[in-house]
């Protein structure tokens, strides 16, 4: 017991968290970043899909149904590491025109980063995947408001859009935003599988930096806290658009 | 103003409405009657396309609705319709309710629309709630809301399908009360109800449906007073007593 105090001690004492600061938190704040700007387009990728195809398989139409299932299907079953591997190695060998057009979206929008190419495979992987569970709980939130809701406005004149747009989603947010966070959150730790394709997000430069220092207490507990800082955030909007959506109920 | 024309509607192997013809000229207030699941709800829901008929005629103010390509939306916005559940929108204001379509449907600019919600929130009687919630009304509060948001479209024709069978017994006559002022206008009316007391006071024409099939149709002294068909006695008998 008391060893296990005195190495904890030694392991997070002034002098380890002075080497960090001074040699390794500019390498953090870098792939702070990274990381930050992959959840950021992911999340708006991963809503776009999850609300597109979530409407579409709420709806009628059965072409628009069975595309949603098979998108819905194939990307929850299959793991999102060999999905983002695929993207960021596979794809350029099998497709080499959409390679080349996701390298020259790199180089346009990330110029900054040497591994922009492979950031993009990792924001369209963790988004695609995270859309896809986004979709599943977007349709079970618009099944869960009642036929008459449609009906009325479709009644007044609305079209299809108009009535999901004004009357349906509003009213299905309430059920959605729960399991939304729960994908939002999941989405921002899932960027870590950039890691794995060698792109230094926060996960790998905590590595590198770990590596360089061999100081892991304060290291590991500040990426620790850095993406706590991305996903707590979220929770919070989430809970007070929750209360907002009760209070209108 | 309203023009069916050998009207079938399927659900499935079940034959929910049979060769139905129906010409409504303008201005008349015509109740539906007929047993449950006699296909009242489906005839009333073909008139604004809720329900698309499998084959025959309908048109509405002109627009025959079963063409490729009709414009569905346009007619709707003419031809409001009155639930049983009501079917307010929860997360709107009473008068949100009133003016969101014809805002955005009708392009009607927000303070007109508000005007012209608030006086109809008057005539049904419910002006101090337009800041309330559907959920903090009544049941027969919130069907004149949903009356007052029918007439907000400024439409040629109200629909009801049975505007008070959800309604407690003491609210009834205040929902009715109000239908039976509008009836007194020149708009088109169709009514589906089992309220007998109104289809005697309001209604210009009688309509009595059974098994999708129109087995009378006329003024309403001809159907309480001298209905033909032995069916239709016999619903008369177990709804009069
Ligand atoms: N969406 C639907 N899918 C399948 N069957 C339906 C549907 N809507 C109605 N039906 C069937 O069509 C028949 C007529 O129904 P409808 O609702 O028109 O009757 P109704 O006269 O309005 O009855 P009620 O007085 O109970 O409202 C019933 O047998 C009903 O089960
Ligand atoms: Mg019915």
């Amino acid at each position: 017991m008391g060893d296990t105090l005195t190495s904890l001690a030694l392991m997070f004492s002034p002098d380890k968290w002075a080497s960090l600061f001074d040699n390794g938190m500019n390498q953090l704040w870098a792939g702070f970043r990274i990381t930050f700007f992959a959840a950021c387009g992911g999340l708006v990728l991963a809503l776009a899909l999850g609300i597109v195809f979530g409407v579409l398989s709420a709806s009628h139409w059965k072409i628009a149904r069975g595309i949603t299932r098979a998108y819905v299907e194939f990307f929850q079953n299959t793991p999102l590491l060999l999905q983002v591997v695929f993207l960021g190695f596979g794809l350029p060998i099998v497709w080499p025109a959409a390679g080349r057009f996701l390298s020259n979206a790199a180089s346009a929008l990330l110029p900054w980063s040497n591994t922009g190419f492979l950031m993009i495979a990792g924001i369209l992987g963790v988004g695609i995947y995270h859309g896809a569970y986004i979709s599943e709980a977007v349709r079970a939130g618009i099944q869960s408001i009642s036929k008459g809701q449609l009906e009325a406005s479709l009644s007044q004149g609305m079209s299809y859009i108009q009535s999901m747009r004004y009357i349906v989603i509003p009213q299905a947010l309430r059920v959605v935003l729960p399991p939304l966070t729960n994908q939002a959150v999941n989405l921002v730790k899932n960027t870590s599988v950039l890691m794995v394709i060698g792109v230094y997000d926060l996960m790998l430069s905590g590595k590198a930096v770990q590596t360089t220092l061999n100081n892991p207490g304060p290291v590991f507990l500040t990426v620790m806290l850095m993406y706590f800082a991305m996903c707590y955030p979220l929770a919070l909007l989430s809970k007070y658009l929750e209360d907002r959506a009760e209070v209108n109920a | 103003m309203i023009k069916l024309v050998n009207v079938n509607k399927h659900f499935g192997t079940n034959h929910v409405l049979k060769d139905i013809n129906l010409h409504i000229p303008t201005g008349q207030k015509v109740v539906v009657i007929g047993p449950s699941g006699s296909g009242k709800s489906t005839l009333i829901r073909c008139i604004n396309m809720l329900e698309k008929p499998n084959s025959g005629q309908v048109v509405v103010d002109g627009v025959d609705l079963m063409a490729p390509r009709a414009p569905i939306a346009k007619v709707r916005q003419s031809v409001a319709m009155v639930f049983q559940s009501f079917n307010l929108y929860p997360h709107k204001t009473v008068l949100e309710n009133l003016t969101l379509a014809p805002i955005v449907v009708q392009g009607v600019s927000k303070e007109e629309a508000e005007d012209s919600g608030m006086a109809y929130l008057h005539r049904v009687g419910l002006a101090e709630k337009f800041d309330q919630y559907p959920a903090q009304l009544s049941g027969g509060q919130q069907q004149r809301v949903a009356i007052a948001r029918a007439l907000n479209m400024h439409p040629k024709i109200l629909l009801f399908d049975e505007p008070t069978s959800a309604l407690d017994p003491e609210m009834i006559q205040e929902v009715l009360d109000v239908i039976i002022g509008l009836a007194a206008e020149g708009i088109t009316m169709v009514v589906v109800t089992h309220e007998m007391g109104f289809a005697k006071e309001a209604a210009d024409r009688v309509v009595f449906i059974d098994e999708g099939l129109i087995l009378e149709d006329g003024p309403p002294e001809h159907f309480f007073e001298n209905a033909q068909n032995e069916r239709t006695k016999l619903f008369l008998s177990k709804i009069l007593r």
